[in-house]
């Protein structure tokens, strides 16, 4: 199931769970998303700002040293490429779009690790549109630098001190400030997660990903379809793009890859499909990390933009129905999967991206295997995590 | 079949009811019995109690803090109803649950209802369940159970939307006197208009106003476009470092009713 219902069920995931203050904001973008995002003058601006300011179509990359390490054919899709350096960007820019055709002025977002944060700030200075970030205090003192970049680019980053003070306190600000800000404000979701029609929207925005893959891979191999896409999943957009236009064709093993954290069974972990039960949170149904009294629990993750309690319905859709294969790396997996790309390719990626890369340790490839990797963002923002392991 | 206490108070009393809410297991996790005789003994017409959330994304700062007092405290729906069973016998007045869904999913709706009806209480508030997914599921074990859903309806929510909720909701509509998270008071114009355009609407159920009221005048304001008035945020902040909870209720309570 590529799309969801028309109440936003993706099988018995999704859904819309949100206070009745926020219903009239999210049926306007129910209505109008499709429409907007279908009209041609919207595919021209889109079309043109991902090719000429994200510098689209990224490319896809034969990385001939990985490849004889696993013995197989691995290609690269360089999403760490795209301008602010993640993929991230191909999904604001789709909804800044939306929202200026929806009248909005004020743009707020949650971030995490800041990526998303930063690629909502740069396009709402690219538009001219009041951003607010909203950002859990305990990441703004561990990712400095974006908080930085966010700032410099004309946002006002708030810091969320409820609860955890992480990604998911964030959310909740963000989803309490558009309660209060009802007309005027448009919340750019960064992942595939939240109440229909984000989910769908956002891997729609996002699926450019998979759509370049097929066309670049026919170009390279003769062939559109690989044998197999890897990526990693937090809320998931990364994923849910480099999947997109595969989920319909039964033979791509598609593989999703969680953060394990310090492990499965360290009760460190944000592997949600592993370690979570079916609940609701920010504001559709799919699986969340929680207690047995439905309290939602704090996850961890070396990566910022994986520690994420929940994950978008689409892939709790793809985890149930086996669609998709789900597995898991710890912090020291990514680890050296970070060094590893860095030393036979000369990419360091994104820590969030590692946890896709140690997959291909984890299995077993034919010679004659196409494997495409969403290598997700670029490892900049978390050199000083590196450092720390040089 | 026992009549709902809501019913029989809407049937009896037509303005000026005071609904008051507090988070269960805050200030302290065995305050709440003590709050809720205390709230009956000194004239609150209503009880709301809150069930703790980790993520309350439709409240403010001040209810977000008591959710997460109360968390740390250790309360669980299933003490709620051990606690709501021992004064059960003492109570009188009508008993509303709000919750989050994710909770009450975790435990059951069923169960849920069923335990929920069997501790005395009337009506449950879900504010993050919308009406459609009521609608298809859970409108029978409500039934079955004899509780009220009750729904919120805000400035933003549409005509159509108002009439649904009306339809879906028993014992009274909540409405929002202003588009925000609870404790906010922004944008205190045009809120006598969308009162007044609710009040032409003639719904079948009486309208209780809530949000950002905290004292007699804000409550006389509020509770004079509908049925009465709903008081949260004001009275946890009461009560929060409270010495003698029974002593702090009564004082809330004879301020909003200006004895």
């Amino acid at each position: 199931m590529l799309h969801p219902d028309k109440h936003g069920y993706y099988g018995e995931f999704g859904g819309a769970f949100i206070p009745e203050m926020l219903h009239p904001n999210v049926e306007e973008l129910r209505n109008n998303y499709l429409k907007i995002s279908r009209s041609s003058s919207f595919k021209k601006q889109f079309s043109q700002l991902l090719k000429n300011y994200v510098g689209r179509p990224t490319p896809l990359y034969y990385a001939k040293r990985l490849s004889k390490q696993y013995n197989t054919n691995i290609y690269l899709k360089r999403e760490d490429l795209c301008h602010t350096g993640a993929h991230k960007i191909n999904n604001t820019i789709g909804q800044v779009l939306v929202a200026q055709q929806l009248g909005k002025k004020r743009i707020i977002a949650e971030t995490g690790a800041g990526q998303h944060g930063v690629a909502t700030a740069t396009v709402c200075a690219l538009m001219g549109l009041e951003c607010i970030v909203y950002m859990g205090e305990k990441d703004i003192e561990r990712q400095a630098p974006n908080v930085a970049r966010m700032q410099m680019l004309g946002a006002t980053v708030i810091p969320a001190t409820s609860g955890s003070k992480t990604l998911k306190d964030a959310t909740n600000e963000a989803i309490r400030d558009w309660i209060n800000h009802p007309d005027d404000t448009h919340y750019i979701i960064g992942s595939v997660v939240g109440p229909h029609p984000y989910p769908d929207m956002v891997a729609r925005f996002q699926s450019v990903i998979s759509k370049e893959i097929k066309k670049q891979l026919k170009l390279a191999t003769g062939k559109e379809l690989p044998t197999h896409v890897i990526a990693c999943v937090g809320g998931g957009s990364n994923a849910a793009g480099a999947f997109y236009h595969f989920i319909k064709e039964k033979k791509v093993q598609l593989i999703a890859v969680e953060a394990a954290g310090c492990g499965l069974d360290s009760g460190r972990s944000a592997a949600t499909t592993q370690l979570g039960t079916p609940g609701v949170l920010h504001g559709s149904k799919s699986f969340v990390m929680q207690t047995k009294d439905g309290q939602v629990t704090e996850p961890h993750s070396i990566s910022a933009g994986l520690d994420y309690p929940g994950i978008g319905p689409l892939h709790a859709h793809l985890y149930k129905s086996g669609r998709a294969v789900f597995m898991s790396a710890t912090d020291e997996e990514a680890l050296s999967a970070a060094f590893e790309l860095s030393k036979l390719e000369g990419i360091i990626p994104a820590l969030e991206s590692a946890h896709a890369l140690f997959a291909l340790h984890k299995m077993a490839f034919k010679k004659n295997d196409v494997v495409v990797l969403c290598l997700s963002g670029r490892g900049d923002k978390d050199l000083a995590t590196y450092i720390k392991s040089i | 079949m026992i009549m709902n206490r809501l019913d029989i108070l809407f049937a009896q009393k037509f303005n000026n009811i005071l609904n008051i809410y507090c988070t269960a297991g805050f200030p302290k996790l065995y305050s709440t019995t003590a709050i809720m005789l205390a709230l009956q003994q000194h004239g609150a017409d209503i009880i709301e109690l809150g069930i703790p959330y980790s993520d309350p994304v439709a409240d403010g700062p001040v209810i977000q803090q008591s959710n997460m007092q109360a968390l740390e405290n250790g309360m669980t729906i299933e003490l709620l109803f051990t606690q709501l069973a021992s004064v059960k016998e003492q109570l009188h007045i009508p008993l509303i649950l709000m919750g989050y869904i994710n909770p009450v999913l975790q435990y059951g709706m069923e169960n849920f209802c069923k335990a929920a009806a069997g501790s005395g209480v009337s009506g449950i508030i879900l504010p993050d369940l919308p009406m459609y997914e009521f609608d298809k599921k859970y409108k029978g074990v409500f039934k079955k159970y004899g509780l009220h859903a009750i729904f919120l309806i805000s400035p933003v929510t549409s005509s159509e939307r108002i009439k649904k909720a009306d339809e879906l909701s028993g014992g009274f509509v909540y409405a929002v006197s202003s588009s925000s998270t609870t404790g906010s008071v922004n944008s205190r114009e045009n809120i006598g208009g969308y009162l007044k355009r609710i009040q032409n609407m003639k719904l079948k159920n009486p309208l209780l106003i809530g949000f950002g009221i905290k004292d007699k005048e804000s409550f006389d304001e509020a509770a004079s476009y509908g049925a009465g008035a709903i008081i949260g945020t004001a009275f946890i902040q009461h009560i929060a470092a409270a010495v003698d909870i029974n002593h702090a209720t009564a004082q809330f309570i004879s301020a909003i009713h200006g004895n």
